[in-house]
């Protein structure tokens, strides 16, 4: 699933200076799974804005709402006549939800409240790690089921490099904390599947053009477009 | 072997191809536009080694380019081996690169993965990683053998090129590293350096099971050394370098001579020592001198190793 | 029903008189199994309609009667072929006629998609098809019954045939459920009219 980590407060207040009626928009799909923007923490954020207007002296009006999903504009139905209201919207949403929002209230100012991050998978409760790279050519038969493009920090197609030790990478996370190897983790789980052949593969470089580096993408599904 | 039988005909490449021990040097560029510094190390070393690394952006910070000090080492008489890393360059720069240090005389190629940015001085760069270092080797290989470029096409002068890569015999999963180098040798790897040695034994329990698939046969190996220049490098290595495999005796060898010119000694010492050691295990070709900011102690430990004078080749 | 032909299924009635197996292609012997999902207000009724003018088509044909052709799912079809029936069409309205409004453009897209889908299988796509017809078109209704079953008769057995005989209308017609309708002509598929 997407997953989004809210801005720090400070930026996000900023984006309200200039403003006296700003609307905070979560969306109870992706982000309300990750605890980030749904409905409950667009309140939340709602709250805390307003109470640091006030310790400013600042008089703005500071109100919450959600959709159930802000990338498709069937759903932005619903909220649209409160949208109207207000000059400025936060919107706690994905990047997608974001700039579905944008396009749909054009030219209203829709602003981030979230840095969008990953395409995550919960590994416990509250926990996601990066796993896919959205990368549009999938190698993960090859490689065991785990990604090489997003969960090695070089992306290598021929791992691991001379920098994996005790199976973590080289690379710690700015917490400081550890990552596993990917290719430590491939290696491990097709001696598991009996397939370690495939490690020794020499697999060619990957076609990037199939990737965003070619250019954003689209996808059409003709047989379901209306007739 | 006859000129036309090398393929690129660098010196490294007939000391090697004659079965002599090999001794290559390594050199860190400048960071900065100082052109005196190449001129200077290339000074020091030469006559002392056969061939010297000249880094890519080593740990990631930013230095004169390695084509550029390489063709300054060899302007100074000293044949340079360029190093390439995946990490800044995708694979036209990689081609276009290599085709220009060919026209500008480099011969010897390192084929490298790269530091990850964020060891280096700027963490926020997007890395590259358009393609691994096999993929590399493969694509200099082609590029040489098939006078090819990497999407297919043709080009009319191939360069000469002596390709090597690097292997940590000490990197995890253990079991995979004698493998890791049979996949580069099999992309087309001539010659290979492994990472800085200090733990003997695992070394050679590494060049066991490299021999037991007959690579040292395949590819020429050459033994990293690093000479300690006190007791805070040998802990800084040994608990903040990645991929470093530094025995608690070794950190405890040094740190008990005196700060200073006593525990500079006794790394030159254990350097040579280790030098002389590895040269007697089988499949070992030569040693990878890489003495870090301290060039002048390499003619010293050359010397004491018995490594002189180096080969004259044609 | 009329007691006498009327000109036209008289007409009919004559080209039908020609045997059936007149034009028979290659694969003699071979007796394709086709399903025809018929929609209640037209296909199906112009089969009646060929059924009454005694108007031959060949006994290949089995027919499924469905609301309307836009019940009609892909899934539908490739399961038709995966039960063994050698071809298979979807027979509704006229386009634009469909009582429906559009079901019969959807059927149309959803054969066009499943031969797309053959395609990348390696089965010929011309083993489904789409064909419209009104309700007063039972000589079109056998023509085209007619030609199909020559089509898929040079095409040879189903790969995927797993079976001897026609057993695969009986398995589809399991596998459509409550979406076919009984097989009984002029009952009103809209409950309570």
């Amino acid at each position: 699933m997407i997953t989004a980590e809210r801005k720090p407060f400070d930026e996000i207040y900023g984006l309200t200076e200039g403003h006296d009626k700003v609307l905070v928009a979560g969306c109870d799909t992706c982000v309300a799974v990750c605890l980030t923007g749904g409905e409950k923490e667009a309140e939340i954020l709602a709250a805390e804005l307003r109470i640091k207007a006030k310790e400013d002296g600042r008089d703005v009006q500071i109100e919450h709402t959600a959709a159930i999903r802000q990338c498709e504009w069937e759903y932005l139905d619903a909220i649209a006549a409160k949208v109207e209201e207000y000059p400025v919207v936060l919107s706690m949403a994905c990047g997608i939800g974001i700039q579905s929002m944008a396009e749909k209230f054009a030219p209203k100012l829709v602003l981030p409240a979230v840095n969008t991050n990953m395409l995550g998978m919960p590994q416990e409760h509250a926990v996601w790690l990066e796993r896919c790279g959205a990368c549009g050519d999938c190698v993960i038969g090859e490689t065991a089921g785990i990604c090489p493009v997003v969960r090695c920090s070089k992306s290598l197609m021929n791992g691991p490099c001379g920098g994996s030790h005790d199976g973590k990478c080289e690379v710690t996370t700015p917490e400081k904390e550890d990552i596993d190897c990917a290719w430590a983790l491939i290696w491990e789980r097709l001696l598991a599947q009996g397939r370690e052949e495939l490690m020794l593969v020499n697999r060619p470089p990957k076609n990037w053009s199939k990737s965003s580096s070619g250019g954003p993408r689209k996808m059409v599904r003709e047989e379901a477009k209306p007739v | 072997m006859t000129a036309t039988e090398y393929k690129a005909g660098s010196n490294l490449e007939k000391i090697l191809s004659e079965g002599k021990f090999a001794v290559t040097g390594e050199c860190g560029p400048p960071k900065s536009a100082d052109g005196t510094v190449i001129e200077e190390k290339a000074k020091i070393l030469k006559g002392y080694v056969d061939a010297v690394n000249i880094t890519d952006n080593q740990t990631a910070v930013v230095r004169v380019c390695s084509m550029a000090s390489g063709v300054q080492a060899q302007q100074n008489g000293l044949e340079a081996i360029m190093q390439m890393t995946c990490r800044d360059r995708n694979r036209l720069a990689m081609q276009a690169d290599i085709l220009g240090a060919s026209v500008l005389g480099i011969k010897n190629i390192l084929c490298l993965t790269g530091d990850h940015m964020s060891f280096g001085n700027h963490p926020e760069a997007k890395g590259v990683h358009d393609l691994d270092a096999i993929n590399l080797i493969k694509m200099y290989k082609d590029m040489r053998d098939e006078a090819k470029f990497q999407c297919g096409d043709d080009m009319p002068v191939a360069p000469q090129l002596y390709i090597g890569c690097a292997e940590n015999p000490f990197g995890d999963p253990f079991e995979f590293r004698a493998l890791r180098l049979k996949k580069k040798v099999e992309a087309g790897a001539d010659f290979m350096q492994t990472q800085c040695i200090f733990n003997i034994p695992k070394f050679k329990k590494w060049m066991e099971e490299v021999r037991a698939i007959g690579l040292h046969k395949e590819v020429k190996i050459l033994a990293g050394i690093t000479p300690i220049k006190g007791a805070g490098m040998a802990k800084y290595m040994k608990n903040f370098v990645p991929g470093m495999d530094v025995p608690q005796e070794i950190v405890d060898r040094i740190a008990a001579q005196e700060k200073g010119a006593p525990q500079q000694a006794e790394g030159k010492k254990l350097a040579v020592e280790m030098i002389k050691e590895l040269a007697e295990v089988e499949g070992v070709a030569g040693v990878h001198l890489m003495a870090v900011e301290w060039e002048p102690a390499v003619p010293e430990i050359v010397e004491a190793a018995g490594l002189l004078p180096r080969p004259a080749v044609a | 029903m009329a007691d006498e032909p009327t000109a036209a299924a008289a007409a009919a009635a004559e080209a039908d008189s020609k045997p059936a197996t007149a034009a028979l292609p290659a694969n003699e012997g071979f007796e394709p199994e086709i399903i025809v999902f018929a929609c209640h207000y037209c296909a199906y009724a112009a089969a009646d309609l060929a059924g009454s003018m005694r108007l031959q088509y060949p006994s290949n044909i089995r027919m499924i009667k469905l609301p309307c052709t836009g019940k009609l799912e892909v899934i539908h079809l490739l399961k038709a072929l995966e039960a063994g029936a050698d071809g298979v069409y979807a027979a509704g309205c006229l386009e634009g006629e469909c009582h429906y409004l559009k079901g019969n453009l959807w059927a149309k897209k959803r054969v066009g998609y499943v031969k797309k889908l053959l395609e990348e299988i390696g089965v010929d796509p011309g083993r489904v098809e789409m064909y419209n017809m009104s309700s007063a078109m039972g000589p079109q209704f056998a023509e085209t019954a007619r030609e199909f079953t020559a089509r898929i008769r040079g095409l040879g057995p189903n790969p995927v045939r797993p079976r001897e005989g026609f057993t695969a209308h009986e398995v589809v017609l399991k596998q459509m459920g409550d979406l076919a309708m009984p097989d009984d002509a002029g009952s009103d598929p809209t409950p309570g009219s």
